[in-house]
C-alpha cells in the first residue's frame, strides 16, 4: 500500500507540451482511475509514476519518498501493459518468474509464489505453454500474475482490457475489483472507458490536455461534475447541455451568469402536453428524432429550438406522438458559465406564480 | 479464354518465369552434372566418358582437400567476426539521432561499392611495404605484418576484406530485428528489475533469433562462393593457402581448360551450398514464430 503524489510535474515532449502541470495525490490502497480522451496525458501521467518515462519537471513521491531518480524497477511498482508484454520466449511459468529470479528469491520459495498466483488467476494448466499458445483472456492472466507475484506497493493498469472482448471484459473488471480488495495494493488504472471508470474506481480522476478536469468518487462525478468536460464525458448518453439563452422559461436566482444549462438524460420524463404536474419542473418542447429501446431503458433524441437532446426512460415507454414535453425537475438542471466551470451557486426557479396563473 | 481451363491458367500464367528459370538455372545445372562424367578441355568435339573418375581424381589431391579445408576455415571466420561485429554495433546504432544516422550510413557504403574495387583498395592498404595498415601499425610499434604475402595471415587478410564488406549490411538487418522487438517487453523487463546482461541474453537474443540465423546462413552461402577477392589480390597463393572452391574450380575451367573436372568440382560446391540451404529451411520452418 502507498499514497503517490506528483508534485508540479511537466511533461514535454520534442518542445511539445503534453503536461503543462499537474498536481495529483493517489490515495493508499484506492483503486484510482485516470480516464479521459486519447492523447489526455492518461497514460504519460502512468508512465511517469511506473518510472519508464521521465518528468521534464516536478517531484513523483511513493510514500512520502521521491522516486525522480530511482529507476523503474527499485520503484516497487509493477505494470500491466496494454497488449500485455509477455516474454514470448519464455514459458508462463518463465514469465511469472522472471522479475522473482532477478530479486534473487530463492528457488523453493519461486516455486510456492508462482503456484499461489496460479491458484488465484487459474493458469494453474497452462503453467509449461508459450503465450502464443494461450488466448487473449489467458494473456491477460498471466500479464496480471506476472504483476502480482512480486507483491508491488503499487499496481499500474494501462488499458488492460482493451484487448478483450466484450463479454470477458465484463468478466475481468470484477475479477479485477476482488483482486484488489485481496492485494490492498494501490492500484492506478487508466483507460479511456467512462464505463469502465465508473464500474471500477473507487476514485477516478477526469483529464483532458494534460490537466485534471476533477478527481472525486464515481457517484460524486456523475452527480455533481465541476464542469461541463465531467459532464460531458461521464454517462451515456452524456449529459444534455443546450445555451441558456435559446431556452424559453427557465429563470435562474444565486450568483453568476449561466451559458450553458445541463440535465442528465434519465433526469427528464416525456409528457405528451405541457402539463401542471410535476410542479417543480421545467418543461422543454421537442421533436422526437430517433427512438432507441435497449430492453430495460429507452432513449429518444428530441430536437428543439436550442439543439437536440437525449431523454432516457426506464421500463415505461413514451406512448405518446412525435412531438413531446419534457420535464426537468429544477434541482437536477446544472449551470455553466462560459468557460465551462459549474455554477453551484445558481439554481432554477419555478415561475412566478403571478405569471404562471395568467394561463 | 474458352481453350485453356482453368486448371491449366496458372501454368499458363508463369510459364515465361519458367522458362527462364529452366534455361539459365536448370539446363546449366544439369549439363554441369553431364561435364563432371566426361573429360573435355572446351574446344574438342568429342568429350570422353570417364564415369567417376573426376571425383576419384578429385579426392585423391591433396590441393583440392586443402581448398576444401581454406573454404571452411575462411566461411566459419568470416561468419563469427560478421555477426559478432555486427550485433554489438547494431545495439549502439539502435537509436535516433542524426551522428548514429550517419555512422549506420557509412559502414553501409562498402556494401554497394564493387568488390573489385574494394579489392584494389585493399591490396594497397595491406601492401607490406607501402600500406596504410602498415604505416598505422609502425606507429604503435606494431609490424611489419606480411599480410596477403604471408600464408600464415593471407587467408585472415582476405577474411578482414569481406567482413568489413558485409558490415554495413549486416548490421542493417540486425538494427530491423532490434526494431522489431516490442519495446514494451524492454520495459516490462526493465519493471522486473532485470540487469542489461540479463535482458539482452533472456530477451533480446532469443527474440533475434530468427535475425541471427539468417544472417549467418546468408553470410555462410556468400563466403563458400567468395571469389572476386581472391581472383583479385592473391590469385589463391601463396602456396595454396587462399585457395578456395569457386577459385579452384575457375582454375581448372578457365586456365586449365579441364572442364570436366571442374564441373565435379562445381557439383561438390553445389551439394555443399544446396545441403546448407536445406538446413537453412528445415529450421526455419521449425524455429518458434515470435509473435
Amino acid at each position: 500500500m502507498a499514497r503517490i503524489e506528483l508534485i508540479d510535474v511537466v511533461k514535454r515532449f520534442k518542445g511539445e507540451t503534453v503536461i503543462p502541470k499537474l498536481n495529483l495525490t493517489i490515495r493508499e490502497g484506492s483503486f484510482t482511475v485516470l480516464v479521459g480522451p486519447s492523447g489526455c496525458g492518461k497514460t504519460t501521467t502512468l508512465r511517469m509514476i511506473a518510472g519508464l518515462e521521465r518528468q521534464t519537471s516536478g517531484d513523483i513521491l511513493i510514500d512520502g519518498a521521491c522516486v525522480n531518480d530511482t529507476e523503474p524497477g527499485k520503484r516497487d511498482v509493477a505494470m500491466v501493459f496494454q497488449n500485455y508484454a509477455l516474454y514470448p520466449n519464455m514459458t508462463v511459468r518463465g514469465n511469472i518468474e522472471f522479475g522473482l529470479k532477478n530479486r534473487g528469491v530463492p528457488r523453493q520459495e519461486r516455486e510456492r509464489l508462482v503456484r499461489d498466483i496460479c491458484e488465484i488467476v487459474g493458469l494453474t494448466p497452462h503453467l509449461d505453454k508459450k503465450p502464443h499458445s494461450l488466448s487473449g483472456g489467458q494473456r491477460q492472466r498471466v500479464a496480471l500474475a506476472r504483476a502480482m507475484v512480486k507483491k508491488p506497493k503499487v499496481f499500474i493498469l494501462d488499458e488492460p482490457l482493451s484487448n478483450l472482448d466484450a463479454k470477458l471484459r465484463v468478466q475481468m473488471r470484477t475479477e479485477l475489483i476482488e483482486l484488489h480488495r485481496r492485494m490492498g495494493a494501490t492500484f492506478v488504472y487508466v483507460t479511456h472507458d467512462q464505463v469502465e471508470a465508473m464500474s471500477m474506481g473507487d476514485r477516478i480522476v477526469v483529464m483532458n490536455r494534460g490537466e485534471v478536469m476533477q478527481a472525486a468518487p464515481p457517484m460524486e462525478l456523475y452527480h455533481d461534475p465541476d464542469n461541463l468536460f465531467t459532464a460531458r464525458f461521464i454517462g451515456t448518453p452524456p449529459m444534455n447541455v443546450l445555451p441558456v439563452s435559446r431556452l424559453a422559461g427557465l429563470r435562474t436566482e444565486g450568483e453568476g451568469t449561466a451559458e450553458f444549462a445541463g440535465f442528465r438524460p434519465e433526469h427528464a420524463r416525456l409528457f405528451p402536453e405541457a402539463a401542471e404536474e410535476p410542479r417543480d419542473a421545467w418543461f422543454i418542447a421537442g421533436e422526437i428524432v430517433t427512438r432507441e429501446s435497449l430492453g430495460a431503458e429507452e432513449v429518444y433524441q428530441l430536437r428543439c429550438e436550442a439543439g437536440t437532446f437525449f431523454v432516457k426512460s426506464f421500463l415505461n415507454p413514451y406512448g405518446g406522438g412525435n412531438f413531446a414535453f419534457a420535464a426537468v425537475p429544477l434541482d437536477r438542471l446544472y449551470f455553466f458559465d462560459r468557460d465551462g466551470n459549474r455554477l453551484r451557486n445558481l439554481r432554477a426557479v419555478r415561475p412566478q406564480p403571478a405569471l404562471a396563473g395568467v394561463r | 479464354m474458352p481453350f485453356i481451363t482453368n486448371r491449366l491458367k496458372p501454368y499458363a500464367m508463369i510459364a515465361p518465369a519458367l522458362a527462364v528459370f529452366a534455361l539459365f538455372y536448370l539446363y546449366p545445372i544439369g549439363y554441369m552434372i553431364h561435364l563432371g562424367f566426361h573429360e573435355w578441355n572446351f574446344i574438342s568435339p568429342d568429350k570422353t566418358w570417364v564415369g567417376l573418375g573426376n571425383y576419384r581424381e578429385m579426392l585423391a589431391d591433396d590441393t583440392f582437400l586443402q581448398v576444401l579445408r581454406n573454404s571452411a576455415l575462411y566461411t566459419v571466420m568470416t561468419v563469427l567476426l560478421a555477426t559478432g561485429t555486427a550485433l554489438p554495433l547494431a545495439l549502439w546504432l539502435n537509436r535516433k539521432s542524426a551522428f548514429h544516422a550517419f555512422v549506420q550510413g557509412a559502414i553501409f557504403s562498402p556494401h554497394i561499392i564493387s568488390l573489385v574495387s574494394i579489392s584494389l583498395l585493399w591490396s594497397w592498404l595491406m601492401d607490406p611495404e607501402y600500406g596504410l595498415l602498415n604505416g598505422l601499425l609502425h606507429l604503435l610499434g606494431i609490424g611489419p605484418l606480411e599480410w596477403l604475402n604471408d600464408p600464415d595471415t593471407a587467408l585472415i587478410s582476405l577474411v578482414i576484406v569481406a567482413v568489413w564488406k558485409s558490415l554495413g549490411y549486416n548490421t542493417l538487418v540486425f538494427i530491423a530485428g532490434l526494431q522489431s522487438i516490442p519495446p514494451e517487453l524492454l520495459e516490462a523487463a526493465a519493471l522486473d528489475r532485470s540487469k542489461p546482461w540479463t535482458t539482452f541474453r533472456r530477451i533480446i537474443l532469443p527474440m533475434l533469433s530468427p535475425t541471427l540465423f539468417f544472417l549467418v546462413i546468408i553470410n555462410l552461402i556468400g563466403s563458400f562462393q567468395v571469389f572476386e577477392t581472391i581472383a583479385i589480390m592473391t590469385q589463391g597463393g601463396p602456396v595454396n593457402s587462399t585457395n578456395t572452391l569457386v577459385y579452384y574450380i575457375y582454375e581448372y575451367g578457365f586456365r586449365y581448360f579441364k572442364i570436366g573436372y571442374a564441373s565435379a568440382a562445381g557439383v561438390m560446391l553445389l551439394v555443399i551450398v544446396g545441403t546448407l540451404t536445406l538446413v537453412y529451411f528445415r529450421l526455419l520452418s521449425r524455429r518458434v514464430h515470435y509473435r
